[in-house]
């Protein structure tokens, strides 16, 4: 395995630069951003891996879990502000961090104790990677769908009130649109599961190849992470197009559109 | 002997700054609402219908609102809105038990059944909505100006077949309206809706006997 040095990154973020500066000449405008993004990169990165190398010196579950919780919270914020039409109070980030918690937290854990079973089963250097790629898709999907979900609501709102006049139950008012909002979420994870492979090469597998391990080994931890995240977004998303459709209607089943706020 | 009841009773009734207002509908009664815009005609109806929150009580007969499943209510207190929404492809697939009253009696022909809606006009849409309404066979009626983007011919195709409604089934309506020629012809009963407060109006029949 091909070790990296400080001067081998230096390298990498000259290239970076170049393209900032190139970028600057053409007026794109997205130097500074590009920069930005660049150096949280570095830091974010540096942070975790000096975080991680800590906890697999302290393998403990309180440290374990602690770190996933950092990482749901964070990812339940990122479900939010990715939402132009946002439930109000609570429930903006609570629908969002609820569902993901469901999904990711128990699909990790199942792989963990009864697929891979290492020992102990909280394992940092197995837990924590696969959560996190359970978190980042699951994230996306349930981002997605909410941000479907509420935007097609208000969109539609005179159909949906239309409908309950005629006496239908609130469900079946909104059930096409959660149909629609599901799909959404569950989309971008069915084009990479088709397109692995023969278009893209996933980045965890090259990441194995590059570290060294034998191509098919980590063919076989790319199809098992592929699995899990087809199944963790699915469940996510269902969760919340579940809970936040709900909350769209009140104990009496009126369309409550002012429990959304848009943002901008 | 106890008197019965009025099919629907609207007690306190309050909402934004609607009411508090009460008012009793007989079956077969036929109450006109009208008023300047802006004073919350559409919001009473949506009230009644127990479409937006409020205060106060509604009643069904014995049936108070709060104690029936929302669906089963807004089935029975059918609310017809200004502009029609559709959300399926074709006119038939928005009807699920079929057409209540014969196509022709609102001056239309049961091809438009298998038009696409897009290709309606406002008029044909807004007397085909009133049929899908109908055909949940509401007790009460909640009309929204439902006449007022029709020209005169298909006014009276709506108003006729909202009274013979009433009559066949001893129906309630209660119907907004800004227009006095209509309320005359339809109306036994005529509030006018200011400040928030329900004015009961002499009907002119009424004033023409003195």
């Amino acid at each position: 395995m091909v070790t990296l040095s400080i001067a081998d990154l230096a390298i990498a973020a000259l290239l970076v630069l170049l393209l900032a500066l190139l970028s600057l000449r053409q007026r794109a405008g997205i130097s500074r951003q590009l920069l930005i993004a660049a150096l949280r990169t570095a830091i974010q990165l540096t942070l975790i891996g000096l975080v991680l190398k800590t906890l697999f010196a302290n393998a403990q579950l309180g440290w374990v879990t602690l770190l996933a919780l950092v990482m749901l919270l964070i990812a339940g914020r990122e479900v939010m502000v990715r939402q132009e039409r946002r439930f109000t109070g609570w429930w903006g980030y609570a629908v969002g961090t609820v569902s993901m918690f469901l999904s990711s937290f128990a699909v990790t854990v199942f792989a963990l104790v009864v697929i891979l079973g290492s020992d102990p089963w909280y394992a940092p250097q197995y837990a924590i990677p696969l959560l996190g790629m359970l978190l980042g898709n699951t994230m996306n999907g349930i981002a997605i769908a909410m941000d479907r979900l509420t935007s097609v609501a208000w969109e539609r709102r005179n159909v949906i009130e239309a409908r309950l006049m005629l006496g239908e139950r609130a469900d079946r008012a909104v059930a096409d649109l959660r149909v629609q909002a599901v799909r959404s979420g569950m989309i971008p994870i069915i084009n990479a599961m088709a397109a692995a492979g023969v278009v893209s090469l996933p980045g965890m597998m090259t990441g194995q190849i590059l570290a060294g391990a034998p191509p098919v080994e980590a063919v076989k931890y790319q199809i098992l992470i592929m699995f899990l995240i087809a199944v963790g977004t699915g469940l996510g998303t269902l969760a919340a197009v579940t809970i936040g459709s709900r909350h769209l209607f009140d104990e009496r089943q009126r369309l409550c559109l002012e429990r959304l706020r848009s943002v901008n | 002997m106890s008197k019965t009841p009025p099919l629907l009773q609207i007690k306190n009734l309050q909402r934004l700054t609607l009411g508090p207002l009460s008012l009793d509908v007989d079956a077969g009664d036929c109450v006109c609402i009208s008023g300047p815009s802006g004073t919350g005609k559409s919001l009473l109806l949506r009230a009644i219908a127990d479409l937006d929150p409020h205060e106060g009580q509604v009643w069904l007969g014995n049936r108070s609102c709060i104690a029936t499943p929302p669906d089963e209510w807004r089935t029975a207190v059918g609310l017809l809105p200004p502009e029609s929404s559709w959300w399926l492809p074709r006119v038939l697939e928005h009807f699920h038990d079929g057409v209540p009253v014969p196509l022709d009696h609102v001056g239309l022909t049961t091809e438009i059944l298998d038009k696409p809606v897009s290709q309606l006009s406002s008029g044909e849409r807004q007397r085909l909505a009133l049929l899908r309404l109908l055909s949940n066979r509401p007790r009460v009626l909640l009309l929204d100006e439902p006449t007022a983007n029709l020209d005169p011919e298909n006014t009276r195709r709506i108003e006729e077949v909202v009274m013979e409604y009433r009559r066949e089934h001893d129906a309630a309506i209660i119907w907004v309206s800004h227009d006095s020629e209509q309320i005359k012809r339809i109306a036994n009963r005529h509030f006018e809706l200011i400040d928030g407060e329900l004015r009961e109006q002499e009907m002119e029949w009424l004033a023409w006997l003195h």
